[in-house]
C-alpha cells in the first residue's frame, strides 16, 4: 500500500482583529509553465536562477500600446527605451515592431546602431553625452535631446567644425503636479529656462528644433499629469511659432508610465490602481487634440515608455535554498536569487509563486536572497506556501531594470532565456563566469 | 503533558487553550503528532510512526518534528 503524503507540521495562533474589507488570501496557485514552456525543464537546461523572457508578451503588449494610441491619435512613434532593457534580443523585438531606440549613454547608443537602427531613428537622451558622442549622433542625423547648457553649448561649437545640422529637441522640466517633480533634467517651463534654450537654439540659425521632450516622473499612476503637461508644452510651441515662424515636429512624452508591479507600501495591489494603455492614451491624445498647436500642425506624439512594455514579459525562475526561523519564530525562506538580481525589489512587492503545489498550509514568511547582506530581501512579510529545500519558485514582473540594472555581488550573473512565438527557448545571454572577469582584471608584476 | 492534555482539541486541527484563551490551528501532521504525544511517544517513536504513514525521509521528518516541538513550547502547549 503506498504511503500519504507527506506535509510538514504547522501550527499557526489564531489572530483576533478587525478582518480587512479583501477577506483572507486566496490560495496562491502554482505557475509551472509560461507561455506552455516547462518552468523545470528551463531551470534544468538553463541553471538556477534563470531570466525568462515571453517574446509572445512583449509583442501583445506592444501591440496593446500601440493600438491604444494610434486608433486616437493620427502620428505616433514609440520608441524603445533602452535603459530598461537592452538585451539586444529584446530590442530587436520592438524594433521589428517598429519602435525606434531611445538611448541615454554612449554604450546604449552603439547598442542601437548594432542592432541596425539608422541614426535618424534614434533618440539621444540624457545629461551625460561626451563631445564624440555628439559628434557621432550630428553625423547621423540623430535626435540629440538637449539636458543642459553646457551641452547645448558643446553643440554650438560643433556646428562650426561640422557640416551637419545637428537635429535637437529641448528636454522641458515643469510643474504638473506630480511630487517629486523632476527638475534635474532638461530646462524649466516656469522659469523661462526652456524658452531661453529655444531662442540659444534658434537664433543661431545652423540647428534644426525638431521637437519638445519632457518626462514628468517613473510610475505616474495620474494620467492627468501627461495633460498638463501637454498644454504647457503646446505654450511653448506657440510662443517658439510667434517668435520664429518655425513649428514643432514632435512633441516627446517620454514614459513613465506605471507597470503593474505594486509599489511597497500601498494599500491596494497595482493591477486595480494602475491606468490602462487605454486610460493613458485617452487622457494624453484628447489632450493633445485639444490644445492649439501652431498653424494646426499636429505633432507627432513620440512615446518612450519602457517599463510598462516589458516588466509583464519577464520572469525570474529559482530554487529554494533554505527554510529558517528568525529570532521572534516567523518563517524566512532563503532563495537563489537575491537584490543582485532584482534590485527593483527595494521598491516593488513583488508577486512570487511555487512551481508545484507542495503544501496547502502558507505561513508568514520573509524572503530572503543569498547574499551576506541584511538588506537582501525580496518580500518582506508575505503569506507563502511552504516550499522546501530545492523547490522552484518564480516570480512575476521583472522584464523591466533587473537586466540593466543587476550588480555583480560575489557571484555571476545568470542565462537569461527568450521563449519564441513557436514556444522554443534560446539563450539570449550567457551566464558569466570567471573568466568573464579574469579577463577584466590586470595584476601588476610585483604581485604576480 | 499536564499542558497538552489541557489544551480543547477539534478533529480538524483547531485548537483551544483555556489558560490563555488562545486559539490556534494545526494541520492533520500537526495533530497526528500532537496525538503522539499525548500517548507519550518519544521524538525518535513519533519519526518512526510518521515514515511509517507518510512518504518523508528520517532527516525531514526529524527536522520538522523537531521543529513543531519548539514551537509547542513557545507558546506554552506543552512542558
Amino acid at each position: 500500500m503506498s504511503k500519504n503524503i507527506y506535509e510538514r507540521p504547522v501550527l499557526r495562533k489564531v489572530v483576533e482583529g478587525i478582518p480587512n474589507k479583501f477577506g483572507s488570501l486566496k490560495r496562491l496557485r502554482p505557475i509551472e509553465t509560461i507561455d506552455n514552456v516547462a518552468i523545470d525543464d528551463i531551470i534544468n537546461k538553463y541553471g538556477s536562477p534563470v531570466f525568462i523572457l515571453s517574446e509572445k508578451t512583449i509583442r501583445e503588449t506592444y501591440k496593446t500600446a500601440y493600438r491604444a494610441f494610434s486608433t486616437r491619435y493620427p502620428k505616433v512613434q514609440f520608441a524603445w527605451s533602452y535603459k530598461t532593457n537592452y538585451l539586444d534580443a529584446v530590442c530587436r523585438i520592438f524594433h521589428q515592431e517598429g519602435a525606434w531606440a531611445e538611448v541615454v549613454s554612449g554604450f546604449e547608443y552603439e547598442k542601437a546602431l548594432d542592432n541596425n537602427i539608422p541614426g535618424n531613428k534614434i533618440i539621444f537622451n540624457g545629461p551625460d553625452k561626451s563631445r564624440e558622442d555628439l559628434i557621432r549622433a550630428i553625423n547621423n542625423n540623430s535626435l540629440i535631446h538637449i539636458d543642459h547648457f553646457d551641452e547645448l553649448y558643446t553643440i554650438i561649437k560643433l556646428v562650426e567644425e561640422l557640416d551637419e545640422r545637428p537635429q535637437v529637441a529641448i528636454r522641458v522640466n515643469m510643474d504638473t503636479g506630480i511630487i517629486p517633480q523632476w527638475d534635474r533634467f532638461g530646462f524649466n517651463y516656469e522659469n523661462g529656462e526652456a524658452w531661453n534654450a529655444i531662442n540659444r537654439i534658434l537664433s543661431n540659425g545652423k540647428i534644426d528644433l525638431l521637437g519638445l521632450h519632457i518626462h514628468i516622473g517613473t510610475y505616474i499612476t495620474m494620467s492627468k499629469a501627461y495633460a498638463t503637461a501637454i498644454e504647457k508644452l503646446a505654450a511653448l510651441a506657440a510662443k517658439t511659432f510667434d517668435r520664429f515662424q518655425k513649428t514643432i515636429n514632435y512633441i516627446d512624452l517620454g514614459g513613465g508610465f506605471a507597470s503593474q508591479n505594486t509599489l511597497q507600501g500601498a494599500y491596494m495591489p497595482a493591477t486595480d490602481t494602475t491606468p490602462s494603455f487605454d486610460d493613458y492614451a485617452h487622457t494624453i491624445t484628447t489632450a493633445m487634440t485639444a490644445v492649439n498647436f501652431p498653424n494646426n500642425e499636429m505633432p507627432t506624439l513620440i512615446l518612450e515608455t519602457g517599463r510598462a512594455l516589458v516588466d509583464e514579459a519577464g520572469w525570474l525562475a529559482g530554487t529554494v535554498l533554505a527554510n529558517k526561523r528568525l529570532a521572534d519564530g516567523r518563517r524566512a525562506m532563503v532563495i537563489d536569487a537575491g537584490v543582485n538580481l532584482m534590485f527593483t525589489a527595494f521598491w516593488y512587492d513583488y508577486e512570487i509563486f511555487p512551481v508545484h503545489e507542495t503544501s496547502f498550509q502558507s505561513e508568514p514568511t520573509t524572503i530572503y536572497g543569498p547574499l551576506c547582506m541584511n538588506i537582501d530581501v525580496i518580500r518582506k512579510n508575505i503569506d507563502f506556501p511552504m516550499l522546501n529545500k530545492g523547490d522552484h519558485f518564480v516570480i512575476k514582473r521583472v522584464g523591466a531594470y533587473t537586466m540593466t540594472q543587476w550588480m555583480q555581488f560575489i557571484t555571476y550573473r545568470p542565462n537569461v532565456v527568450l521563449i519564441d512565438l513557436k514556444g522554443e527557448v534560446h539563450l539570449i545571454r550567457k551566464q558569466e563566469d570567471k573568466e568573464v572577469f579574469r579577463r577584466q582584471e590586470l595584476i601588476p608584476e610585483y604581485l604576480r | 503533558m499536564r499542558k497538552l492534555n489541557s489544551l480543547a482539541i477539534s478533529d480538524n486541527g483547531f485548537i483551544f487553550k483555556p489558560s490563555t484563551g488562545e486559539s490556534f490551528t494545526t494541520n492533520e501532521m500537526g495533530l497526528f503528532i500532537i496525538q503522539l504525544l499525548k500517548e507519550n511517544k518519544s521524538g525518535e517513536e513519533i519519526i518512526n510512526a510518521i515514515m511509517e504513514d507518510f512518504e518523508v525521509d528520517k532527516i525531514t521528518a526529524g527536522r520538522d518534528l523537531y521543529e513543531y516541538l519548539d514551537f509547542l513550547k513557545r507558546e506554552q502547549m506543552m512542558d
